[in-house]
This record gives structure tokens, C-alpha cells and sequence, in this order.
């Protein structure tokens, strides 16, 4: 080993000055994100209602109750519903969003004339804000004044669609909101999967005589798996996090109809002053992301190396 | 104590030892070639030269002082990359004069450096050019010319090489060893191509998996390698190697084999050590290189001692200048090297004869040379 | 015609192309039917809208909704328009943007050309960080954020952004640098150059394109986000996309919905233009930050 004593200081300078200058943001990140998810899981174990933790006198406004918030959460009609709905959205806006992705990617592939002018239309609506598109979404949809209004003035005077007003449907406009928003983003993670394949084994299939439709059963689709893949991970993760959608369009109603749990823990923090069930849910929130984004961001690691 | 020392240097990457205690000594104006298959270490001992790598243990001396921790600026050390490693935002002056300019050399000098430098290397028409718009020979050019221009003791060139087409390779590879005639400066210079370590170095340290297998100049590890790693990368087409049994007879040391047709061979072995004759009765290998296995016509007129053999030809592989001729001998192939217009084909029998003059003994246990 | 198809190996009949265009047409209705409903009904007169009319182009043309959301809606209690959120948005984004960028740079040329020990499991916590949901950090935020005496300011969402997007300009500098070539480094720490010299001299220069895919990510994501500032900034200091969901869920007085259209408008405007200059970044951006990671 070369003794410090021999190491030239130049050498040893460019040695400390890179973790110098990674150490603030490193310290922000285990800061702000591991110690807080920490202080989060602490509140979660709390009786904590509302901001701050210390009152004027310096007395602790708390007390520790161990694991009852999260008996409680899961006792709570309000968390069942949002649970219930977070399978039927997230359900349906995977499946939805894959299935248009991939068909609008594989028809875009097909040597299309304007492929250029077609793909950024396809994808615009991921620059846009959830308020904005929530907005849009929610007045198009209103009875009063949107769909059904219009059909109705076109002549279709018993043309019926309120399911934005409607307990029983209102979530499925929230997933058509959210499929407008983020299908085209699918669409060119499988673009990209589709132009990443050899050519080659293309035309030695078609040589083997193979007809389109078994090309792509048997050939395209099943080497597309990492983009479906990633497709999976980032549609489940931003289902799980869905949240301004909700607040623009439906505000979480009618009634709870399209609550979830990221309004869920929202509304139980800060209007309800119901702080530690509000951080009993966002730890079962994390938990679902840490169990869908650790393998794949740990596989993801370990090929890169 | 040479001019550049590598003493006792090992490297470990954890626990994990990938070299094994090398001992070099470069002699001032030394062109020193590391050769080895990918792995071997030689590009580790390079950058260690360098201080881009840390010494595990053992340590480096530069005109005898010490380099263990010294920061690469600070060596005097001057380096040519594989893929040449030109700033491709800058120009090639700039590239040329980047290190002169971190060690804070005023403008005029500079500029009067880089002149110099691309007169010797005719560049200068290429100065105010970026790297992408060059070719690859030309970028190889501004690579050297941002090394020359350091003035430095020791020049370390990485597989400087192998990212240019054959024919610019052969062309380069001239112009490297003009270069190093003209300038006299001390060069370590990796590869993994044998043919460029032997018509560059003065000196090859042949590596394979952490050690230092051979070093000696390029005639010692062709004609007399230490063992059958060296014999067998070094020189294409590869040595030979026949599964004999030594025989002593008296003064004379026989390698006894059989040809295809299952006859008793015996060819003679020439000046045979006392070390040589302690293996009688024992299966050696015999190493013969294919030039030293050639057509009766085309065999060393000087050679004293030329063993014939008649044998079946398997295959012809005439290459333009010679003829490659193979044949089974020993339950081995070998490849003779006939002369171009050689009148054999595959099947027939031809006579070989060997310049057993040339011919080397491998001890099949340890795989050294019987010296 | 084997040269005419000689570099795909897919051929479709002229029946199933014209299926294709139309299937393609239709989906390029769906995704513009938002912007179209936004666009035309910001440009008519209330009347036109409640009056069934939502599809149609305006029959008498007005920038009135556009002006009123801009400057006299009733946003909260006062009467000031989306403009002073705008301009928040502006000061917060563009503070966040420059620190999270300048970071995340620093943190991807130390990460592949400065690698140490751990250095892989330091940039997989930071590559988590990006994908919490942000719920779980919500409450000590809210409290440090107190303790700072930074709630509702503008300086405290810039903190915030910063934080929750400095994983994110860190991954995309570190793949980008894990490409630039490690011998240029060495050459440059063989010519003399330092830690700083060989990132400003060397790297800095070629990093062009991947700055501009991190800033217009990071403006995008920063400009959009709605659940930072509604839990931290909700009065005067609130952004944009606060104020636009105020506008459009107040409850008092009668639906304007040609003002909130507009105003929707105006909040997409920033992000939307970004889009239409550099939508190539943005996809790059899009795709480095999911598909390989």
C-alpha cells in the first residue's frame, strides 16, 4: 500500500474532492427522503392529530400507540373504498394504456407517411399538467354542459352519459383521463422497443414463412418484454401516486366514489387533523412502490454493471 | 537501476491478486513492448506506470524516484490512449497544448512547442481542426503529438493500434518505430498483437494471467521461448508442438514419435543439454516453428543438422509468398512452411524437413523449456 | 421490389394501410379532442358553451376570458387573476431548475468518472427517492418547512423541488457520462487538469443535448406539480396549477367556464411551448427516466 505520507498532495486532494461535492446532495437525500420516510413511519406509530409536535409550553402533544393507526386504517370504510378503487383504476389504467400503447406503436412501425407529424400528438399531453387535462376533462364530461348536452343538441335528445356525476362510473372517467394522458408515453417506450429489434431476424422469420400476425405473436411482442417491463413498473408507480387527476376532476367525489389513496391520506392529514392515519396510509403507499421499484431498479443496477 | 524501475509491483482489486509480483527494468531510450492475451494484467502494470491505478504493493521508480502516490501531471509521464481520447470539443492545437496549458506554460511557449510537434508529425494543416472531422490515422498523429509535446521522460502507449484498419496499422506502426529512432525516448508500449510487439520493442515482456512469463528481446522470445505459453502466442502460424520421447544414445539425444503411417521417427537433437538427457525415456514436447519445418528445397542451407521425413499432406494453404503445408506427425498437426510454388496436394506424400538447429524442448509437467 | 422493402421486413397489404391511417386518425382525434374543447371555448361567450354549443367554433369571437383569467378572476378571496401565480411559478421553477440541473451534473460525472466504494447503492437510494410517493414525506416536510420559517414562501417549494428532483438529474447525467469516454478523463488528469477543470474543460462542453433533456424535464415536472404547493404554498405565494384548481372549484357565483379554460390554458402554456420547441428532448428525457434506469 502507498503510505499517505508518500502520496503527493495533488493525488490526495483529488481524492476527497469528489465525495466533497456529492456529500450535499447525498445529505439532502438521506435527509429529506430516508430520515423523513423514518419520521413518517414514527408519526404513523402516533395519536398525532395535527402540526406541531411540541406545543408552546414544549409539552409533546402526542403519545405513542404503537400499531393501532394502521388497525384503525384498515377498519375505516373511507380507506376500503380507496383501496377498491385503486384496484379497479390502476387495473384498468395498465392494461388500457398497454394495450393502446403497444397497438398505436406497432401500427406507427409500419413505415407510416408522417410518422414525424403523428408521434408528438400522440404525446403531448404528457407536458401537461393533471389540473389542466383534469380540467378539460372534467367540463367535457359535465352532463350539463359537455357530452351528453352536445349529443343531445346534435338531435340524440335521449343520449344519457353522466358518469362523472355518477357513484358507480365516475372512477371510469378518471381512467380515461388518465389513458389520454399517459397512453402516448406507452407508445414510445414500445417504439422504441419495436425500432431496437434486428431486422434480421425479421426476415429470416418471413424466409421461414412466417404471416405478419405470427411475426408479431411469436417473434416482435415476446422480444419486447423489457419495454413491457418498464411499461408496467411506470404505469403502476404513477397509478399509486395519481392524485391531482382526482382533486381536478372529481375532487374525490361524488360522495367517495373516486377517492384514493393519495386524496385518502391528503384529506386525513390536512383537513380531517387525523395526522397519524394520514401517515399510517402514505407508509402503505410506499410500501406498494418499495415492493414494485426495488427489484426492478435492483435488476436494473446490477445489468448496468 | 534502470531508467524506469517496476519492483516487486503487485495490484489486488480486493482480495483478488490480477498481478503477481513484476520485476522490470526499462534502460533509458528502451522500447518496451507488454504483450499478453485480454486480462493478462498489461494494461493494469500501464496505468499503474501512469497513476491512473493505485500499486497494491512493490513500487515504480522514474530516473530512481519513487512514483507510488505521485499524481499522473506530476510523473512526467505522457500517454497515448486506445481510442487516442482527443477532447472533441477542442481543436487539435488545443488538444496538443491542453497539458502545457494546466501546467500553467505561458502562451508563446505553447505555441512554439506545437509548432514543433506538428512540423515532426505533419500536422500543422490540421490544426484548427476538431477530432471528428479527422481521419483515424490523423487523430493516431494528433494523439502522439499531444504526447511529444510534454517532453516527457517515459512514453506509455495503450493498444495504440487496434483501432485503425490493417493497412494503417502496418503504416503507423513504422511511423511509431521511425519516431522512436529519431527521438531516442523511452517508450512502454501495450498490445496484444504479436506481430507489433516484436518489429516495435527492443525489449518484450510477454504476460499471462498477473505474471511476467518472458522478457528479453524480440529474437530471445521467438527463437528460445520459456515456456509453452510464449511459445504458442508468439509468432503466427504458432510453434509446432510434437509429443516425443527422448532416447540418449550415447552422445547423441534422439526425440523418438511416428509419422501418420504409424512408422518410427528419430530425429536427432541438436547440441542437447546435460538437462535434456536426465529425461531419457520420458515424453517431452518437441517445439519446432513452421518456418523451421519447410520443403527439403526450401530448408536453411546453413543449418547443420536438417532431419527429412516423408509424410501425408492434409491440407495446402498457399498464401501468396509462402505455402502453408499440414501434416500429422506424432498425432499432432504441423504446419510446414514451403516455398510458394511448392508442387504438393492434399493426400500425397511429401517429404518435410526439419531445421532441428531451430528445434526447442518443452517439459510437459512444469510446460518450461528444457534449456 | 425486393429493394423497395429491403429495409423492413413487414409488408401489409394497400386494404390493411388504409385501416391503419384511419385507426391512426382517430387516435390523433381522441388526443387532440382536450385542446380543442380548451382552445375554442376560452374564445367564446359564456352563452355558447351553456348553450349546448361546446363543440363548435365560436360564432362571436372574444379574448374576454382569456383577460379575466389572466387578471381579475376571482382567485381565493381576491380578485387578481391567474397573473401573480404565474409569476410565482416563474420564481419558483426557475431557482429549482438551475440547482437540481447543476447537482445532478456534479452527481453523474462523480458517479461514473470518480467512482468509490458503494458508490452504486449511494445512487440507488438516490434513484428511489424519484419514485416515492411524495405522501410519505408530506408531514416532516410541513414541519421542517415551519421550523425554517419557509411555509407558503417561495424559497421553501424551491427547497422542496430541489430535494425530490436532484435523483432524477443525477440519473440522467450519470447514464449520459457512463457513455463519455473514461480515457478522456485520464488523458486530462495525465495533462495536469483537476476535478473541476476536467468537468468544466472536458465534459461540460459535450454535455449539451443532456442538459437540455434535464432542464426541460425538471421545468416540466416542476411547473406541474400541484401537490408540493397545494400542501405547502396554498395563499399568496401558491403556483400556478393551485390557482387554476381554485379558480375552476370555487364554488361562489356562476360557472365561468370560458375563464377556466382559458386560464387552463395559460397554465399549460410554459410546459406546452417547451414541448413544441424541444419535444425531442422531452421524449429523450421521458425515456431515460423510465426504460432503462
Amino acid at each position: 500500500m502507498a503510505s499517505a505520507a508518500e502520496t503527493d498532495f495533488k493525488t490526495r486532494l483529488q481524492h476527497w474532492i469528489p465525495k466533497l461535492v456529492l456529500s450535499p446532495s447525498l445529505v439532502m437525500v438521506l435527509v429529506f427522503v430516508y430520515g423523513f420516510i423514518l419520521f413518517t413511519v414514527f408519526v404513523s406509530f402516533t395519536d398525532s392529530r395535527i402540526l406541531p409536535f411540541v406545543d408552546k409550553d414544549g409539552q409533546r402533544t402526542f403519545d405513542l400507540i404503537g400499531l393501532s393507526n394502521y388497525e384503525k386504517l384498515f377498519r375505516l370504510s373511507h380507506w376500503e373504498i380507496a383501496l377498491t378503487n385503486m384496484a379497479v383504476f390502476a387495473g384498468l389504467y395498465i392494461v388500457v394504456c398497454t394495450i393502446i400503447g403497444l397497438t398505436l406503436a406497432i401500427l406507427l412501425d409500419q413505415k407510416i407517411r408522417g410518422e414525424g407529424f403523428l408521434r408528438p400528438l400522440y404525446l403531448y399531453p404528457m407536458a401537461l399538467s393533471f389540473i389542466v387535462t383534469g380540467t378539460a376533462w372534467k367540463w367535457f364530461l359535465d352532463p350539463g354542459i359537455g357530452l351528453e348536452n352536445i349529443v343531445q343538441t346534435w338531435g340524440l335528445t335521449s343520449f344519457e352519459f353522466d358518469w362523472i356525476k355518477d357513484r358507480d362510473f365516475a372512477i371510469y372517467t378518471v381512467v380515461l383521463a388518465a389513458v389520454w394522458q399517459t397512453s402516448g408515453f406507452v407508445m414510445a417506450m414500445f417504439l422504441a422497443g419495436l425500432r431496437g429489434i434486428d431486422n434480421e431476424i425479421l426476415k429470416a422469420a418471413q424466409m421461414d414463412g412466417a404471416s405478419n400476425w405470427n411475426l408479431y405473436r411469436r417473434i416482435i411482442i415476446p422480444q419486447l418484454r423489457p419495454a413491457f417491463l418498464s411499461a408496467f413498473v411506470i404505469l403502476a408507480h404513477l397509478a399509486i401516486k395519481t392524485f391531482d387527476l382526482v382533486i381536478a376532476m372529481t375532487g374525490g367525489g361524488p360522495g367517495r366514489a373516486t377517492e384514493l389513496p393519495a386524496t385518502f391520506m391528503y384529506s386525513y392529514t390536512f383537513s380531517r387533523n387525523q395526522m397519524g392515519i394520514g401517515a399510517s396510509s402514505a407508509v402503505i403507499m410506499l410500501m406498494t412502490i418499495a415492493a414494485i421499484m426495488i427489484p426492478y431498479l435492483y435488476a436494473e443496477l446490477k445489468e448496468k454493471k | 537501476m534502470g531508467f524506469l524501475d517496476i519492483n516487486n509491483v503487485t495490484k489486488s482489486y480486493g482480495t483478488v491478486e490480477v498481478l503477481h509480483r513484476v520485476n522490470i527494468a526499462v534502460e533509458e531510450g528502451e522500447f518496451l513492448v507488454l504483450v499478453g492475451p485480454s486480462g493478462c494484467g498489461k494494461s493494469t502494470l500501464l496505468n499503474m506506470i501512469a497513476g491512473l491505478e493505485e500499486i497494491t504493493s512493490g513500487d515504480i521508480r522514474i530516473k530512481d524516484s519513487v512514483m507510488n502516490g505521485v499524481h499522473p501531471s506530476n510523473r512526467n509521464i505522457a500517454m497515448v490512449f486506445q481510442s487516442y481520447a482527443l477532447y472533441p470539443n477542442m481543436t487539435v492545437g488545443q488538444n496538443i497544448t491542453f497539458g502545457l496549458e494546466m501546467h500553467g506554460v505561458p502562451k508563446p511557449e505553447r505555441e512554439k512547442a506545437m509548432a514543433d510537434v506538428a512540423r515532426l508529425l505533419q500536422i500543422e494543416q490540421l490544426l484548427d481542426r476538431k477530432p471528428g472531422q479527422l481521419s483515424g490515422g490523423q487523430r493516431q498523429r494528433v494523439a502522439m503529438g499531444r504526447a511529444l509535446v510534454r517532453n516527457p521522460d517515459v512514453f506509455l502507449f495503450d493498444e495504440p493500434l487496434s483501432n485503425l484498419d490493417a493497412k494503417l496499422r502496418v503504416d503507423m506502426r513504422t511511423e511509431i518505430k521511425k519516431l522512436h529512432q529519431k527521438l531516442g525516448t523511452t517508450i512502454v508500449y501495450v498490445t496484444h498483437d504479436q506481430i507489433e510487439a516484436m518489429t516495435l520493442s527492443t525489449r518484450i515482456a510477454v504476460m499471462n494471467g498477473g505474471y511476467v512469463q518472458q522478457l528479453g528481446t524480440p529474437k530471445e522470445i521467438y527463437d528460445t521461448p520459456a515456456n509453452l505459453f510464449v511459445a504458442t502466442f508468439m509468432g503466427s502460424p504458432s510453434m509446432n508442438l510434437i509429443n516425443v520421447t527422448v532416447q540418449v544414445d550415447g552422445n547423441s539425444v534422439y526425440a523418438k514419435t511416428q509419422n501418420d503411417q504409424g512408422k518410427d521417427l528419430r530425429l536427432a537433437l541438436y547440441e542437447p543439454s546435460e538437462a535434456l538427457k536426465a529425461f531419457d525415456g520420458k515424453d517431452v514436447i518437441l517445439g519446432v516453428r513452421s518456418e523451421a519445418l519447410t520443403d527439403v528445397e526450401g530448408a536453411d542451407q546453413r543449418s547443420s543438422h536438417v532431419e527429412v521425413i516423408r509424410n501425408t499432406v492434409t491440407v495446402t494453404e498457399p498464401a501468396g509468398s509462402d505455402t502453408f503445408v499440414a501434416t500429422t506427425v506424432g498425432g499432432a498437426e504441423c504446419v510446414a512452411r514451403m516455398r510458394a510454388d511448392t508442387d504438393v496436394s492434399p493426400g500425397q506424400q511429401a517429404e518435410f524437413a526439419f531445421n532441428m538447429e531451430k528445434a526447442v524442448v518443452f517439459d510437459p509437467e512444469t510446460e518450461n523449456r528444457i534449456q | 421490389m425486393a429493394i423497395a422493402s429491403s429495409d423492413t421486413a413487414i409488408r401489409t397489404g394497400r386494404f390493411t394501410r388504409t385501416l391503419i391511417y384511419v385507426v391512426l386518425i382517430l387516435f390523433v382525434l381522441f388526443y387532440m379532442l382536450p385542446l380543442y374543447v380548451m382552445l375554442v371555448n376560452s374564445v367564446k361567450p359564456l352563452g355558447e358553451i351553456t348553450g349546448g354549443g361546446m363543440m363548435s367554433l365560436p360564432t362571436a369571437f372574444t379574448l374576454e376570458p382569456w383577460a379575466k383569467a389572466w387578471s381579475t378572476a376571482q382567485i381565493g378571496v381576491e380578485p387578481t387573476g391567474l397573473q401573480p401565480y404565474f409569476w410565482n411559478s416563474i420564481s419558483m421553477v426557475v431557482p429549482a431548475v438551475v440547482i437540481s440541473t447543476t447537482l445532478g451534473a456534479l452527481n453523474g460525472y462523480i458517479l461514473t468518472k470518480w467512482r468509490f466504494r458503494g458508490d452504486t447503492i449511494l445512487f440507488g437510494l438516490m434513484l428511489f427517492s424519484c419514485f416515492i410517493p411524495f405522501q410519505i414525506v408530506l408531514i416532516p416536510m410541513a414541519a421542517i418547512l415551519g421550523k425554517l420559517g419557509l411555509s407558503g414562501s417561495t424559497a421553501g417549494l424551491v427547497l422542496v423541488h430541489v430535494v425530490y428532483g436532484v435523483g432524477f438529474s443525477t440519473l440522467y447525467f450519470r447514464n449520459y457520462y457512463a457513455a463519455f469516454p473514461t480515457e478522456l478523463v485520464r488523458a486530462a488528469q495525465i495533462d495536469g487538469a483537476g476535478f473541476f477543470q476536467i468537468f468544466w474543460r472536458i465534459l461540460l462542453p459535450s454535455s449539451g443535448p443532456i442538459i437540455v433533456v434535464c432542464v426541460i424535464w425538471q421545468f416540466t415536472n416542476i411547473w406541474n406539480d400541484f401537490l408540493f404547493g397545494a400542501s405547502f404554498a396554498s395563499g399568496d405565494g401558491a403556483p400556478m396549477t393551485v390557482a387554476l384548481n381554485n379558480l375552476v372549484q370555487s364554488s361562489t357565483g356562476v360557472k365561468e367556464y370560458n375563464v377556466h379554460f382559458a386560464g387552463a390554458i395559460l397554465a399549460a402554456m410554459p410546459t406546452l411551448l417547451v414541448y413544441i420547441v424541444a419535444g425531442r428532448y422531452f421524449v429523450r428525457g421521458l425515456m431515460a427516466g423510465s426504460v432503462k434506469g
